[in-house]
């Protein structure tokens, strides 16, 4: 199936993309150190950005470099440093009964497989390289500025809200 | 390419990042969760952009879930801080003061 649809060099890329995406984040949700779990999802975030690409999604790909891994990994690994004394191993991370979360993800996993293989079948996405779609950028600020502008000035206030919320809860009085 | 190929990997992911937050007491590692969360929505949006013709609406929302994300981590770090310096202790099942 694969050679018989186009972007064969984008369905292995996926492929093997896909696959270091889920061992990091299975890492980031069993490893017993902080620290290596915010490195985890440094994996997963630069994972993610990949997929963007294959997606022919430019723009937010760089986004998400530049603010997930850039931004949001220094603050974990920020976190993680005001909180923990040391930065070793720590056997303390997990809840008491963690073993609940297993059957809980798997069902809703299960779920939404059997939703998406009933709803989506093998539909697909490109078949012909020339017909992968070009977004510029151009059309994303169109986009945010015309008919998403009232969601924008929204996100701005919630980012003002969350920049002053921020500095009033840490802040030492 | 298939659309599903990309759907489930979102399903995937998001199905690991619940067990993270059910299974993890560190509130750092439980924000960790929720951004594999919020990354795997990123990934559908981005498919049925590519799905509807290069939908430029997919990218802008995707560009939001980034920005919230961004905001929910700085409030959400600052109030582990906070239950840092009250109690010494960033353990989630040891904040059970509203329990009657």
């Amino acid at each position: 199936m694969l050679a018989a649809s186009g972007l064969v060099a984008q369905n292995i890329a996926f492929g093997i993309v896909a696959l270091i995406m889920i061992v990091g984040a299975l890492r980031v949700v069993t490893t017993k150190n902080v620290v290596h779990a915010a490195l985890w999802l440094v994996l997963v975030l630069a994972g993610a950005a990949a997929q963007y690409l294959i997606l022919s999604a430019e723009f937010v790909a760089i986004t998400q470099v530049l603010v997930y891994i850039g931004a949001v990994t220094v603050l974990f690994l920020f976190g993680t440093m005001l909180t923990r004394a040391q930065l070793g191993r720590a056997t303390d991370l997990n809840n008491k009964n963690w073993a609940l979360g297993i059957p809980v993800a798997l069902l809703l996993l299960g779920t939404l497989v059997y939703v998406l293989i009933d709803s989506f079948h093998a539909e697909k996405l490109v078949d012909d390289p020339k017909d992968v779609p070009n977004v510029t950028t151009q059309q994303i600020s169109d986009s945010i500025f015309r008919p998403y502008l009232v969601p924008f000035w929204a996100l701005s206030f919630v980012l003002l809200a969350a920049l002053i919320g921020a500095i009033v809860l840490a802040r030492k009085d | 390419m298939l659309l599903n190929q990309f759907l489930l990997l979102g399903a995937i992911l998001f199905a690991i990042g619940v067990y993270g937050v059910v299974a993890r007491r560190n509130a750092v590692l439980v924000l960790m969760s929720i951004e594999l969360i919020l990354n795997s929505v990123n990934i559908n949006l981005l498919a049925f952009a590519l799905r509807n013709g290069g939908d430029p609406t997919g990218h802008t929302f995707a560009l939001y879930v980034i920005a919230v994300a961004a905001a929910e981590v700085g409030v959400g770090l600052a109030l582990v801080l906070l239950v840092y310096r009250n109690r010494r202790s960033i353990a989630l099942d040891e904040l059970s003061e509203m329990k009657g």
